[in-house]
């Protein structure tokens, strides 16, 4: 049996350590960085971020006081048997983070402008349910800010044009975001299915840490062409100049249609945050 | 490049004395405000009884908590992107004379203009970094709108103690960090896409 206390304290204790805490591939790529750059300017910016990543572990507060929008994938096996009660106590348990971390209550009603202070409302939680063969269960949560959402995109371009218009459509989009989504970035890029389906796998491309690269060789080949273009634009930390714009290009694909070549981009700040949650058959929660 | 400690109220000549690229740390009043405050204090034509002159005005909209006793303090407070605020900052530098306006990505020209007119720079704090802004920020003086708008778009007014790095990035003489970095950014992209993907 699952002990539904234990899961719903897991459940808050993910969404807490998902705003305080850096994974840590992220946190090596911005120290990396550091060496990398020549600008002063530049190397006080990643400083800054790498101090303030100490000061949120340190005093337990958020790294970043745009908490976000809880965004949860579930990737569950066919014969996981507790999938209504993971399923049904992300909610609540949103709510009791948003108070006890405390989360930014960040949900506005879009038509009465209402927040209703626990992060929840119309068609919330976010949850994508994934199924697979298996027994077992990972919710991933990835606190998402606005800043970077902001600059995200959307682009059904022509077949014939596909990889190299996708290629300047993302320099382009770089460039425009300049500073404005808290660079160092990281890039998920979701390539083909459809409009809905692109930007699904571009959201999800960014759940996989910087160190693993896609495992077909010939896009991992693409992310790493990408990043090194991306980070000679030179909009570098925080959009004042410098060798890093980019931390990650992270892609996912799935086939098109003969007739599009949908791609989409989700930008994320240098705080990619996201947790892990795994739940066995027998209910354990780890 | 120079680096001042400057303390509200301040005064036109620390504010002339700025040039992009300096660092500045203040101390004393700094009070967030974003989009909608924005707009309320310009439809107010601001708060009664208080005055914005020489104040930080923070492009922020922090998570807050209130201890057993009531009191609210900051957990954590990093910039917002100001680029929302740039038509809005022309009408609110006319009506009330805060000094430096404190955000992350950098505004445009109408805001370069309005910086120019009343003597104010624009300095940028690293955006994300909002456990660190919060130390800088010390204790919360007085909240305004909190039930109208909200925690992130209420007016919090704080005592800061050094708050800081804050890089002059929009200068008082119409100088701008972004206008070189974004400029730059551009020719780098025409040459990598006209070089590898025409």
């Amino acid at each position: 049996m699952i002990d539904t206390e234990a899961l719903a304290d897991r459940l808050v204790k993910g969404l807490r350590d998902g705003v305080i805490e850096l994974p840590e591939d992220v946190k090596h790529r911005l120290e990396e960085a550091i060496d990398q750059e020549s600008d002063e300017l530049a190397k006080t910016q990643l400083r800054t971020i790498l101090e303030n990543v100490d000061v949120a572990h340190d005093g337990c507060a958020a790294m970043c006081q745009d908490t976000g929008m809880q965004i949860f994938f579930i990737k569950a096996g066919y014969d996981f048997p507790y999938l209504k009660e993971v399923h049904s106590a992300i909610a609540p348990a949103i709510a009791r983070a948003t108070k006890e971390v405390p989360l930014r209550p960040n949900t506005v009603d879009p038509f009465t402008g209402e927040n209703p202070k626990n992060n929840l409302g119309h068609n919330l939680p976010a949850i994508t349910v994934e199924l697979e063969e298996g027994d077992g269960c990972d919710v991933y949560i990835m606190p998402k800010g606005g800043g970077s959402e902001n600059m995200s995109a959307l682009w059904m371009l022509t077949p014939a044009e596909g990889f190299k218009a996708m290629k300047r459509k993302v320099l382009e989009q770089v460039q425009f975001a300049a500073g404005k989504p808290c660079p160092p970035i990281v890039l998920g890029i979701g390539i083909g299915g459809g409009a809905d389906i692109s930007i699904k796998l571009a959201k999800k491309a960014l759940l996989r840490p910087l160190d693993q690269p896609n495992p077909n060789p010939e896009v991992a080949a693409m992310e790493a062409e990408l990043l090194e273009a991306v980070n000679e634009i030179g909009v570098g930390p925080a959009g004042l100049g410098g060798v890093t714009t980019a931390l990650g290009v992270q892609i996912e694909y799935t086939n098109r249609h003969p007739a599009t070549f949908p791609t989409a981009l989700v930008v994320q700040c240098w705080c990619d945050r996201r947790q892990k949650i795994h739940i066995s058959k027998d209910g354990e929660v780890i | 490049m120079p680096e001042y400690h400057l303390t509200t109220p301040i005064s036109d000549d620390d504010i002339f004395k700025l040039n992009a690229g300096d660092t500045i740390y203040i101390s004393g009043i700094v009070f967030t405000a974003r989009d909608e405050a924005h707009m309320e204090l310009i439809e107010h034509k601001g708060i009664p009884g208080f005055d914005f002159t020489g104040l930080g005005l923070y492009h922020c909209g922090p998570v807050m908590k209130q201890n057993d006793c009531g009191e609210w303090c900051v957990v954590s407070a990093g910039p917002t992107t100001s680029y929302r605020m740039e038509t809005l900052e022309p009408p609110f530098l006319d009506l009330f004379g805060v000094k430096v306006i404190i955000g992350k990505g950098g505004m445009g020209p109408l805001t370069i203009e309005a910086l120019k007119k009343h003597n104010v720079v624009y300095a940028s704090f690293t955006g994300g970094a909002g456990a660190l802004a919060a130390k800088g920020l010390g204790t919360v003086k007085e909240v305004h709108y909190l039930e109208e708008l909200g925690m992130p778009e209420a007016v919090w007014v704080f005592e800061a103690v050094e708050f800081g790095p804050l890089i002059v990035t929009m200068d008082s003489k119409g100088v701008s960090l972004y206008d070189g970095v974004n400029e730059k950014a551009a020719d780098n992209v025409k040459r990598i896409v006209s070089e590898r993907y025409c």
